[in-house]
C-alpha cells in the first residue's frame, strides 16, 4: 500500500508528496536550464567573430539579461530546492516535508513566474535588457515596458523561495527521527539549513529593491533617481546586499552534495565533519558584510575599499577549510571513479580555480582593471557551472538509482562527464585572458585582438550546450530502460536513504520513524 | 503526538515569518539609514541644506581651492555653467559664485540641480548659505537667469584637503514637477 499514488495530471497538480514535488522542481529547472542555455548559444554565436552577425545590440542585451535571470532564478535555485525536497526527508527519517501543501504552492508559482518573465519577449520594446543585476537608472528611467513583468516575476519567485526556505527549516528542526541530532545530520541537510536561513534573510531585500523600482517607475518616488534627491549608488548597495548572499545560496547546497559523494567513493568518513558545518556557517555569516566588493569602482572612500577587500578575502579561509577537507577525505581512500565521483572531483578542482579568480577580484586595486570585463564572467561561470551545475549533476547521477530504482549507463555517464569537463574549460578559460586584456562584458562586438579567445569560447559553448542534451538522453534512457539498481547501489554510501530504504524509494517513506543511533 | 508537532511547527513558522517581516522592515529602513550614514560620515559627497553664517572664524593662513563643474543631464535643453572655473578661499570666509542658466527651448521647463563634492568627506565642511540647488528653477522659453551661490568652508576642514571639486548636475524635472503640482491641488 505504501506505493499507492494517484495517477494522471491531477497527481502532479494536487500533489503534496515531497518526492513528486522534488521531481517537478528538477524537471522544471532542467527545462529552464535548456532555455537559458539556448540564450547563451545566441550570445556565443554573435561573439564567434568580431562585428555584428546575427542579432541587434538591443536583442543581444536582452539575451545576456534573460540568460542570467533564468539561470540564477530558474535553473540553479529550483534545482537545489528539488534536491532538498527529494533528499532532506529521506536523510533525516521524516515521512515528508513539514508543510506539504505550502510545498505544492511554492513549486506551482514558479512556472507562472517564468512564463510572465519569458512573455516579455513578445512585448513592445522587448524583454528586460539591463543585465541581470538591473542597475538603476537602466531599469527605472530607461527600462523597457516589460520591466514591470520582470518585477512581478521576481516578486513571485521570491515568495516561492521564502516558502521553500521556511519549509526546509521547519522540516529540519521538527521532523528529525529520534536520535538524529543536529550534529549527526548529513552535511547536505546542514548546508541546506544554512541556505534556507540565507534565503529568508535576503529574499525580502530583493523584493524591497524591485518594489522601490516599481514605485520609482510609476508612482513618482525617487529612491534611485538623483533628480528627485535619490541615489543610484544606493541601488547597487541594496541589490548586492541581496546579491552576495544569493551567490552562496546557489553554491552551498552543492557543497553539501559533494560532501556526501566524495566520502562514498573514497570509502572513508568525511574528514572534519564539524569543521565543515562551522565553515559553512562562517561563509554564510561573512556573506552579509562583503557586498560592496561588487562595486569597488563607484567611488568609495579608502576605508570602505579596505574593509570590503579584507572581509572578502576572509571568506577564502572557511572555503579553504572545505576544499582541504574534501581533499583529505580522498587522501588514502580506496577511490573509484564512477560518474558522480568524477563530477565531484571536477567540482573541487574547478571550483577552486573559480575561488582563486575570486580572490584576485577581491583585491580592490586590481579590481579597477578587472571590473566589468570578461575576467568577471570567467570567474562566476567557473563557480557556477563546474560549481553549482556539476554539483547538481553529480547529485542526479548519485541518487538516481535511489529515486527511480534504475541505473544509468556508466559508460554513457562517463562520456557525459568528459565532454562536459573539456568543453566547460574550453568555454570559460579563455575568458580569463580576454578579460585581463580588457574585453568588456555585455557588448555584442569587440576588438579584433580578442577574436581567437572568443572563437575558442564559442566552440566550447556549442559543445557544452550539446553535451547537456546528451545528459537529458542519458537520464531518460536510464529511467525508461535502465538496469534495475540495488538497494544500496554504492557500497561506500552512508545515510538513512541508502541503509533503511529500498530502491526505488517507495512513494511514502518513514511513516514510522527509523531508529538512529 | 501529531497535535504536538503541529503546535511546534506553528510556533517555529511564526518565528520565521517574523524574521521575514523583520527583513522587510529592514529594507524599508535601509533607505533612511543609508542617507543618515552618508550624512554623518560624509562619504557620499552630498552637501547639506542651508547653513547660517554667524560667528564664523576665519583662518587667513590656509587657502583652499574650489573647482566648479557643471553637467547637463540627457533631455535638458538648457545652458548651464558657472562664471568662474575655480576660486581660492580662506576657510571661514563667505564667498559668492555666480552661475547662469538659459532655457534654449520653446517650452517652460523646470530644472533641478544636484550637487556633489569630491573628495566625499569635504562635503561635511562645505556650508552653503544660499544656493539655487535648494529649490527647483522654472524658466520660461528663452529665459536667462543668473543664480548666486554663497558658501564658506569650515575652518575645521582637515589639513590634507587643499583642493575640492563641487559639481552640479542639472536634471529636467518638468514632468515630476507638473505631476506634483497636480497632486498638491
Amino acid at each position: 500500500m505504501s506505493d499507492h499514488h494517484p495517477t494522471g495530471i491531477t497527481r502532479w497538480l494536487y500533489t503534496t508528496n515531497h518526492k513528486d514535488i522534488g521531481s517537478m522542481y528538477l524537471w522544471f529547472s532542467f527545462i529552464m536550464f535548456l532555455v537559458g542555455g539556448a540564450m547563451a548559444m545566441v550570445i556565443r554565436a554573435e561573439l564567434y567573430q568580431p562585428g555584428l552577425q546575427f542579432v541587434e545590440p538591443n536583442f543581444f542585451n536582452q539575451m545576456t539579461t534573460m540568460h542570467g535571470l533564468i539561470m540564477v532564478f530558474g535553473a540553479v535555485m529550483p534545482s537545489m530546492v528539488g534536491l532538498a525536497n527529494w533528499l532532506i526527508p529521506m536523510m533525516i527519517g521524516a515521512p515528508d516535508m513539514a508543510l506539504p501543501r505550502m510545498n505544492n504552492w511554492s513549486f506551482w508559482i514558479l512556472p507562472f513566474a517564468f512564463t510572465l518573465l519569458l512573455l516579455s519577449f513578445t512585448m513592445e520594446g522587448g524583454a528586460p535588457n539591463f543585465g541581470w543585476t538591473f542597475y538603476a537608472p537602466l531599469s527605472t528611467t530607461y527600462g523597457p515596458a516589460s520591466t514591470d513583468f520582470f518585477i512581478l516575476g521576481v516578486h513571485m519567485m521570491g515568495i516561492s523561495s521564502i516558502m521553500g526556505a521556511i519549509n526546509v527549516i521547519v522540516t529540519v528542526f521538527n521532523m528529525r527521527a529520534p536520535g538524529m541530532t543536529l550534529m549527526k545530520m548529513p552535511l547536505f541537510v546542514w548546508t541546506w539549513l544554512i541556505t534556507a536561513f540565507l534565503l529568508i534573510m535576503v529574499m525580502p531585500v530583493l523584493a524591497g529593491t524591485v518594489t522601490m523600482m516599481l514605485t520609482d517607475r510609476h508612482f513618482g518616488t525617487s529612491f534611485f533617481d538623483a533628480a528627485g534627491g535619490g541615489d543610484p549608488v544606493m541601488f547597487q548597495h541594496i541589490f548586492w546586499f541581496f546579491g552576495h548572499p544569493e551567490v552562496y545560496i546557489m553554491i552551498l547546497p552543492a557543497f553539501g552534495v559533494v560532501s556526501e559523494i566524495i566520502p562514498a567513493f573514497s570509502r572513508k568518513k568525511l574528514f572534519g565533519y564539524s569543521s565543515m558545518v562551522y565553515a559553512t556557517a562562517s561563509i554564510a555569516l561573512l556573506s552579509f558584510i562583503v557586498w560592496a566588493h561588487h562595486m569597488f569602482t563607484v567611488g568609495m572612500p579608502l576605508a570602505g575599499e579596505l574593509f570590503f577587500m579584507i572581509a572578502t578575502m576572509l571568506i577564502a579561509v572557511p572555503t579553504g577549510v572545505k576544499v582541504f577537507n574534501w581533499v583529505a577525505t580522498m587522501w588514502q581512500g580506496s577511490l573509484t571513479f564512477e560518474t558522480p565521483m568524477l563530477f565531484s572531483i571536477a567540482f573541487v578542482i574547478l571550483f577552486t580555480i573559480g575561488g582563486f579568480s575570486g580572490v584576485m577580484l577581491a583585491m580592490a586595486p586590481v579590481d579597477f582593471q578587472y571590473h566589468d570585463t570578461y575576467f568577471v564572467v570567467a570567474h562566476f561561470h567557473y563557480v557556477l557551472f563546474p560549481g553549482a551545475i556539476f554539483g547538481t549533476t553529480a547529485a542526479v547521477y548519485y541518487w538516481l538509482p535511489k529515486w527511480t530504482g534504475k541505473m544509468y549507463n556508466e559508460k554513457v555517464g562517463k562520456i557525459h562527464f568528459w565532454l562536459s569537463m573539456i568543453f566547460v574549460n574550453l568555454t570559460f578559460f579563455p575568458m580569463h585572458f580576454s578579460g585581463l586584456a580588457g574585453m568588456p562584458r555585455r557588448i555584442p562586438d569587440y576588438n579584433m585582438m580578442f577574436a581567437d579567445f572568443n572563437m575558442w569560447a564559442s566552440i566550447g559553448a556549442f559543445g557544452l550546450g550539446l553535451t547537456q542534451i546528451f545528459f537529458l538522453v542519458t537520464i531518460v534512457m536510464a529511467i525508461r530502460g535502465g538496469k534495475k539498481s540495488e538497494e544500496k547501489q554504492w557500497d561506500g554510501a552512508t545515510g538513512l536513504e541508502w541503509d533503511a530504504l529500498p530502491s526505488p524509494a517507495p512513494y511514502h517513506t518513514f511513516s514510522t520513524p527509523p531508529k538512529v543511533d | 503526538m501529531n497535535e504536538q508537532l503541529a503546535a511546534k511547527n506553528k510556533k517555529l513558522i511564526t518565528k520565521l515569518l517574523a524574521l521575514v517581516g523583520g527583513m522587510c522592515l529592514f529594507v524599508v529602513a535601509l533607505v533612511p539609514l543609508y542617507n543618515v550614514f552618508c550624512e554623518i560620515t560624509g562619504i557620499n559627497g552630498k552637501t547639506r541644506g542651508q547653513a547660517l553664517y554667524e560667528n564664523v572664524e576665519i583662518d587667513k593662513k590656509r587657502v583652499v581651492t574650489i573647482e566648479f563643474l557643471t553637467n547637463i543631464n540627457r533631455g535638458m535643453p538648457w545652458e548651464f555653467g558657472s562664471t568662474m572655473k575655480s576660486i581660492e578661499v580662506h576657510p571661514g570666509e563667505l564667498n559668492e559664485v555666480r552661475f547662469y542658466a538659459k532655457n534654449r527651448s520653446k517650452f517652460d521647463i523646470v530644472g533641478q540641480t544636484v550637487p556633489s563634492v569630491s573628495p566625499g568627506e569635504a562635503a561635511l565642511y562645505l556650508n552653503k548659505t544660499e544656493c539655487f540647488c535648494f529649490d527647483k528653477q522654472r524658466l520660461t522659453a528663452g529665459e536667462e537667469v543668473e543664480m548666486p551661490m554663497k558658501f564658506y568652508i569650515d575652518a575645521d576642514i582637515p589639513e590634507d584637503i587643499s583642493r575640492l571639486t563641487l559639481s552640479y548636475q542639472l536634471f529636467n524635472v518638468t514632468d515630476a514637477a507638473e505631476a506634483g503640482s497636480v497632486a498638491t491641488k
